[in-house]
Parts: structure tokens; sequence; C-alpha cells
């Protein structure tokens, strides 16, 4: 970096590209892992395990694409199949979806962004490892067992009265690993209220905190319900306490109302993580301010609000009186505005900002405008009329997959790639890293996209044939399962340049964008107390420099001096490897 | 974090009470109070639970900021009552219990 050239900057500089002690080599073995407590390495170990739960998710996936290639059940029977739904189901929202985006970047970034040294209850982090860990196992053994065909919402009288299915156990699992969510959220909670570095006032908390802290509201005050209402399941299923079933003075849609009050809230613990990603990845590889960020942040707290009032949504056709599901229906037009104040911020900070194709910034574009299809196809479901034509179809199948695999899942990769060289101390290969994001954005849009066809259509979800008489329905399933072939190998991509580049991978500098978060005023990767000397923060959020301003007078005091290149200027450093 | 001391007695004193408000509960199931049945369970119950949250768990002695965070949760609980009450509240407005398999 020519910029800076005093002895101390290029001390700095040096101290940053080559850490020698790091929270990766300050100790070593199994046990220096597995007992740990710094919030960087129970990051890793999430990070180890999210993976392990998304492969077995993924797989069911495919096993589910493959048999819907042809009309007729001819893979497997009916009742496989709905073992291999509801497996993809709970295995993808309870132990991936849910847990991701906060245990893994979440658990790793949030004390670094506030200029903490660890999170507010270190062992109680390694508690909710722990918790998830055994919760997993368990719902994995009753996967392994003989496994469930409940469909992942394990709704009643099916799961208490007739499904000889492991169903208890599975519960059991997602019981406990509850737990673990709720864990995780009070620690964030606590860590953004009370361990901020000091000048780092609440407006210039990144908004990745922003997006945090709403998600954590959702996991301490959603978690809970959802725990009971599994708990009233079991009791109900094995001791036959009257609480669902009308013969025994109960009523099952109580447990949609129940089950729903979190499983909605629970759609906006996948999502809002990854806004809060997206939030630094467009502000970074812009370079310019968020634009409204207050907006922006606020946004987050009325999703996680609104989240809560929308639930009967998902029961217009359930018997609920109609009168609530107007009500409902209203309020699920409502939260379309908070998420489009997100959409439109973004593309306004965009707008005349220099704008960079760098794989985070690629995912970011796929997830605002795969988002925006969700998103508006939600509008489509809260309808009330139009919800009883596509209800329980492939439209809402499609709905889903947009928000969460177009939103989710590559938000979760992007910011894995923009956070990846702060993890590890490696770049991962850019051109390979481009063209994964490119063959998972083909992938996804060719296996969901005609599942809106289809779903319009009247092709039900849940269901292992369609009539072979429709002729334009297997060209759509056929399309749809090429596609998640493709999004299967995109998937696989990053999985071997992230393995290859903790050991191949260019050295990565302190600062690779340069951004202005705290996180990156630290070397990569950062010693195990984060900082040598608590930062104290002197400027806004995002305070960015344009291209332009930057290759004249510097990346600026906030642009973090250690190390700092412009992707421009990328070249200058690699031949400085050792 | 500031500690309270409290006394063991209160403790003891807030015990007794529990258990004497258990066994009200069971002793109230014996009568039908025909619509207030819903009122009185309900009644006990939430007076073990101001119990319970007020001296167990040290509500009554913490910050007022406790007092929001506490406060927010009944919001939340009122929120799951509320809107489900919606529900069956107004299923029968219709009469003949449009679409609906229950007509308790």
């Amino acid at each position: 970096m020519s910029t800076q050239t005093t002895p101390e900057a290029r001390a700095q500089e040096w101290r940053g590209r080559f850490p020698t002690v790091n929270y990766l080599n300050a100790d070593y073995g199994i046990k220096s892992w597995l007992l740990t407590k710094d919030h960087k390495r129970i990051g890793i170990l999430y990070l180890i395990s999210v993976t392990f739960f998304f492969a077995i998710g993924g797989a069911y996936a495919a096993a589910i694409r493959l048999e819907l290639l042809t009309p007729l059940g001819d893979l497997m029977q009916s009742h496989t199949y709905n073992k291999v739904f509801t497996h993809h189901g709970i295995m993808m929202v309870f132990f991936f979806l849910i847990p991701s985006i906060p245990t893994t970047l979440g658990n790793f970034l949030v004390p670094m962004m506030i200029g903490a040294k660890d999170l507010a209850f270190p062992r109680i982090n390694l508690l909710s490892w722990y918790i998830y860990m055994v919760g997993g196992a368990l719902t994995f053994a009753a996967l392994l067992f003989g496994g469930v065909d409940t469909g992942w919402t394990f709704y009643v009288p099916y799961s208490t009265n007739f499904s000889n299915t492991y169903v208890t156990l599975a519960g059991l699992g997602i019981f406990i690993n509850g737990f673990s969510s709720i864990l995780t959220g009070l620690n964030f909670i606590v860590t953004v209220h009370t361990m901020r570095a000091p000048g780092m006032t609440w407006f210039r908390l990144p908004l990745f905190i922003w997006s945090h802290y709403a998600t954590s509201l959702v996991m301490i005050l959603g978690t809970p319900v959802i725990a009971i209402t599994i708990l009233l399941l079991a009791l109900e299923r094995v001791a036959h306490v009257g609480i669902f079933d009308p013969a025994l003075g109960g009523d099952p849609v109580l447990f949609q109302h129940m089950f729903w009050f979190y499983s909605h809230p629970a759609v906006y613990i996948m999502v809002l993580p990854g806004m809060g990603v997206i939030s630094e990845i467009v502000a970074t590889h812009t370079r310019k301010p968020i634009f409204g960020y207050s907006f922006v942040a606020f946004s987050s707290l009325a999703i996680a609000v609104f989240g809560f009032l929308v639930w009967g949504h998902h029961l217009f056709v359930s018997s609920q009186s109609v009168y609530a599901g107007m009500i409902f229906s209203l309020i699920s037009f409502v939260v379309a505005i908070p998420s489009a104040v997100k959409v439109f911020n973004w593309t306004a900070t965009m707008y005349k900002g220099s704008l960079s194709y760098d794989t985070p910034m690629l995912y970011a574009y796929a997830f605002i405008g795969l988002f925006t299809i969700g998103g508006m196809t939600g509008l489509f479901l809260a309808a009330l009329g139009l919800d009883i034509h596509v209800h329980d179809t492939y439209f809402v199948v499609a709905h889903f997959h947009y928000v969460m695999v177009g939103g989710q899942v590559l938000a979760f990769l992007g910011g894995l790639h923009n956070w990846w060289p702060k993890m590890t101390g490696r770049m991962y290969p850019e051109g390979w890293a481009r063209f994964a994001a490119l063959v998972i954005f083909v992938g996804f849009n060719l296996t969901f996209f005609p599942q809106f066809l289809l779903g319009y259509m009247g092709m039900p979800r849940r269901y292992h044939a369609y009539p072979p008489g429709e002729p334009m329905w297997q060209v759509l399933h056929v399309m749809s399962t090429g596609g998640a072939s493709i999004l299967g190998i995109g998937l696989l991509i990053p999985g071997v340049y992230f393995i290859w580049s903790m050991r191949y991978g260019r050295f990565a500098p302190a600062n690779p964008w340069p951004a202005t978060g705290l996180e990156w005023r630290t070397p990569s990767p950062p010693p195990t107390e984060n900082f040598a000397v608590t930062p104290v923060v002197t400027w806004e959020a995002y305070e960015y420099r344009p291209v332009e301003e930057m290759e004249v007078v510097g990346p600026g005091a906030p642009d973090a001096p250690a190390g700092g290149q412009h992707p421009a200027n990328r070249g200058v450093e690699t031949e400085e490897q050792p | 974090m500031s500690e309270h001391i409290v006394p063991r007695s209160t403790y003891y004193l807030v015990f007794g009470a529990l258990i004497v408000l258990t066994a009200v509960t069971v002793a109230a199931a014996n009568f039908d109070f025909g619509p207030m049945n819903d009122v009185v369970a309900m009644t006990i119950a939430v007076t073990k639970m101001m119990l319970v949250l007020l001296f167990f768990m040290h509500v009554r002695y913490s910050s007022r900021l406790i007092w929001v965070i506490v406060a927010s949760m009944f919001f939340w609980l009122i929120i799951l009552l509320l809107l489900t009450l919606t529900d069956y509240a107004s299923r029968d407005w219709f009469g003949a219990n449009v679409g609906g398999i229950m007509s308790r």
C-alpha cells in the first residue's frame, strides 16, 4: 500500500499481514477446541456442525427431486417419500437455517464488530453449541432409527394419534435444540447492551449488529412457545392429555396457532441475519454509507415485531375464523413495508456507488433480486382469496425457497466469502468463487422458478406422484430436478475451495476490501483477545470514501489503515507471500 | 450485578404460599363454578406465577430495565392469547361455523 509510508504504518501493516499468534494457533489439540470459550472458535465449531446438517438436508432434497423426475412414484413408496421430505424440512429448518448465520458469522463477528473481547457469557456460548449437538444427535438418531413422516410442521391429529414413527424423539431433539437458540440470543442481547467499545454508540453500530439484535429478540420471545408446543404434542401422544384432540376436549387448530406463533417469526430468525450480512456487503463493496441507516436499523426491529403478528396466514384454510383471517392477512401485508425499506435502501446505496463484482457482492446482488421475488410472492399468499387457490401447492414451496435459499443461504455464502479472510487468514480463489456464485444462481432459479408455475397449475406439495397426462408438469419437474443438480454442484465448489484455501490460499491482509468495521482493524486471523488495545470509535458507521477519492487521499481514517488494499491494488501485494 | 440478600424466611413463606395455592387449585377443581371455572383457575395460576417471578426470580429487587423486559414478555404473551382469541371468538359469527369443523 503506497499511500501510507510511515514506518509505524508499515510495521502495523506487517503485523496485520503476518500475525504470529492468533486464535487458531494459540492452542493446539482437540481438547483446546472442545473446551474453548473463545467466541471465534465456537463460531468455527458451529460452522462445521451446521455444514454437516446442511449436507444431510441436501441429500434428502436430492432424493425428493429425483423422485419427482418422473410422474409415477417409482423411486420410493409414498410412505418413504413422506419421511424424506420431513427429514429434509426438519434438518434444514431447525438445524441449518435457524442457527446458521447467528451461530457462525454472528458468534464470530458480534464481539469483534462492537470492539469487545468476547461475548458476555463465553461458557454459555459453548454450552449452546453442546445443546445444539445433543439436540441434533437426538433428531438425527430419530431419522436413522426409522424416521418421521409428519412433515416438519408436526400437524396434529396425524402426529399425535396416527403416525407410528419417531415423532417424540425427533420432537425431543428440536425441543432441546431450542435452548441453544435461546442462549445464543440472550448472549447477543447482553453483549450488545453492555460490551460496546468506547464511542460505539447505538447508531454507530454496524447494521449486522442491529439485525442480530432483532433476531435475538425473536429467538428469546418465540422459541419457548415452540418448545412448549412440542412438549404438549409429546404429552398428548404419550399420555393422551387432551390439548389438541377434540375427543379429549382439545382443538387441533390450537396446535397450528401455537406452532406458527414461533415458526413464522422463525422465518425472520432465518432471514434477518442474512439482511444484516447484505447490509455490510453492500456498503463495503459499493464504498458508500448505507442509505437511510436508521431506517434500515429500525426496519429490522419492525420485522421482528410484525413477524409475531402474522402467523394466522398459515391457517387460512384450516377452519380459522374468516374474521381472524382478515386481520392476519392485513398485518401480513404490513410486513412487506420494512422488508421493502431494506431492499429500496440497498438499491439506493448502490446508486452512484463504486460497484464491485467481488464474490460477496455477487451474492448480495442475487439476494436482493431473489428476496424481492420471494417477498412479493409472499404477498400473493397473504391475500385471503388467492391463498385458497395456491395453498399447500408448489407455489408455496417455491415462495419460501426463494426466501430461504435465495435469501438466507445466499447471504450466508456471501458472508462466508466476505469474512473468510478474517476467519482463516487466507483469501479464497476469486475466480472460482465468482464461477460458483454464478452456477448457484443459475441452478437455484432453474430449480425453483418452475415450481411457481407448477404450483399455480395445481401441483400439491408433499406428493410423490403427479398425473402423467399433464405433459407440462413433467417438463417443469425435469427442469427443477436439472436445476437442483446444478445447484448441488454449485454448492460443492465453495466447499472444495474453502478447504483448499485454508492451506494454499493467498495470505489475507488485515483488511482486504478495505472496510470500516472494527473487525477489520485487527490482524487476520485475529488474536484470541481480538484487539491488542480496546478500540475507541470516533467515526460513524460506514464512513466510506469512493474509489477515486481513496486513490488520491488514501482510504481515510476509518478505512482501517492496517494492510488496507482496494481490489484495484490487489495485485501489488501478492508477490509478498512468504 | 447487584446482589440483593433476601432473608430465608421470605423464601419459606413464598414456598408455603405456593403449596397452599396448589392445594387450592386441586380443591377448586372439585367445584363447578360454571363460566367462572377458567377465571378461578387462571387467578390462582397467575398469583402463583407472580410469586415465583417477584421473589424467586428476584424481579422485585431488580432494576427498571429488568421490569421493562419482563413487561415486554407479558406483552408478547398477550399477543399470543389475543390474536389466537380473535379466531376462537369470531369463528361462529356466520352462525353455521363456515368451513369449520369445530363448533365448541
